[in-house]
């Protein structure tokens, strides 16, 4: 058991030096080619944990077949009910580090990113990496805004965008990406992941999690409990479980995020499998426990304002749709406006951007209405249910 | 295969052309940006494809893409 030096997880001990880090977890374990840990990583069954979840083998796959690719270590982390991978920078960078050269290795890239908001890595760390990576890393500020991390906008970033914005693409970045170069773009845990899997092997990662969703993940718990922080747990771990690790309460959760889904507190297995019944994935990890005291409408009216105002503004239906839904939240949760209204602006935005921005709000505010029906019809005939209780 | 219309949303500027070249298949929100009578991928049927196609060359902002999808 090796839990007191925590080798074997992504958190536990802050680790900041390099040196302390290869002491706790092994040398770097370097495969000597491109290619051979694609294999690995398609046998661990390891997805994405920046949100959308694709297979991670596969962006690697598909970049070894082109030239000189780039390989982009993503932390930019808009969402603002995420702090996993800005804690997983500060507690253990190297992890994360060491998995965007192993990838690098894996892929032959020629050149490596890592894509962070201003101060997330310390300069020490960086100045230390320096002397060691294969293949140097140059930080590129990612701005703070809720897009930022989407990859065709981190690409405009790396390209030198001054502004940059998510674009239209037709044609998956791991084939076409930076300078048109196969671009492989994962989230900073992701890569992490890949560094456990690279020294520990897929079996000791399929140990954790479930069959179809193997590995864990790190969830950032907050809302209404005692202590918010990021925990790593199995995936397809309870809902009622993880919460209380936090020492939550509350009868609903907000899983994954403003682009997120509502789920009853119990035993809902927070995985794919498990939130497909309501319309949404674990995405990037966040579980929100609404307090009992709030208004789940004033909440989403005050959600769909925030991603009202995070349009990049650079299409149409966004740019309008997105406003006009915030609008409608705010009237309804002030019992002025209809809930229909809210379903045919939802269904007007969906599929109609670069990005999935529009999509996102779109799945938000359905589940709104479907979770808090009651609250909904309430609203509709002007009561709160919530401020009728208190 | 299939004919898809793809529209560039971050070049569209609902000027509206598409929608009148094209009014099987393409209405325009309320905003005037186009929208497909059925929700969806826009797919194009074989006799609108010389449609599509001219909708495309004559888009002034250049925000469409006439693709090929197998099916």
């Amino acid at each position: 058991m090796t839990a007191s030096t925590h080798a074997d997880t992504l958190l536990g001990d802050r680790t900041t030096s390099f040196a302390a880090h290869l002491a706790r977890r092994g040398p770097i374990p370097w495969r000597g080619a491109p290619g051979r840990l694609v294999a690995d990583l398609e046998t661990a069954g390891l997805t994405g944990r920046g949100g959308a979840g694709f297979p991670a083998w596969r962006k690697a796959s598909t970049a070894l077949d082109g030239r000189d690719p780039v390989v982009v270590a993503n932390g930019a982390e808009g969402e603002p009910l995420s702090r996993k991978d800005a804690t997983l920078l500060r507690d253990n960078p190297h992890v994360v580090l060491d998995g965007l050269q192993l990838v690098a290795e894996a892929v032959g890239a020629a050149r490596a990113y890592l894509y962070v908001p201003a101060g997330r890595v310390s300069a020490a760390v960086l100045a230390e990496r320096r002397a060691h990576d294969r293949l140097p890393v140059t930080v590129v500020t990612a701005p703070e805004r809720f897009v930022a991390g989407e990859e065709s906008a981190v690409i405009a970033a790396l390209e030198g965008g001054r502004n940059p914005l998510p674009r239209f693409r037709t044609r998956p970045a791991p084939v076409s990406g930076v300078d048109g170069r196969p671009t492989v773009v994962h989230n900073v845990e992701t890569l992490a992941h890949v560094a456990m899997i690279a020294r520990h092997g897929p079996s000791w990662f399929r140990r954790r999690g479930t069959p179809d969703e193997p590995g864990t993940f790190l969830a950032t718990v907050g809302g209404s409990v005692a202590t918010p922080g990021v925990h790593e747990v199995p995936v397809g771990i309870p809902l009622d479980e993880l919460l209380a690790m936090a020492g939550g309460s509350g009868q609903v959760a907000l899983i994954g995020g403003y682009h997120g889904v509502w789920a009853p507190v119990g035993p809902v297995p927070v995985s794919r499998a498990g939130l497909a019944p309501y319309g949404g994935t674990p995405g990037a990890g966040i579980v929100h426990a609404l307090p009992a005291h709030r208004c789940p409408l004033r909440f989403a009216a005050e959600v769909t304002r925030y991603l009202a105002d995070q349009t990049a503004g650079q299409c149409g239906p966004c740019l309008n749709g997105l406003p006009a839904i915030a609008a409608t939240m705010t009237a309804l949760a002030a019992g002025r406006a209809q809930a229909r209204r809210l379903a045919w602006l939802t269904g007007l935005v969906t599929g109609r951007g670069a990005c999935h921005h529009p999509d996102g709000t779109a799945r938000f505010v359905r589940s709104t209405l479907t979770t808090f029906a009651a609250e909904v019809a309430a609203h509709e005939h002007g009561h709160c249910p919530t401020e009728e209780r208190s | 295969m299939t004919a898809r219309l793809h529209v560039d949303w971050t070049a569209c500027d609902g000027r509206g052309l598409c929608a009148e070249l094209l009014p099987e298949l393409l209405e325009r929100d309320p905003w005037g940006y186009p929208i497909p009578r059925r929700p969806g991928p826009i797919e194009v049927p074989e006799d609108l494809v010389r449609h599509a196609e001219k909708a495309t060359a004559l888009c002034p902002l250049l925000a469409l893409r006439l693709g090929q999808t197998a099916h």
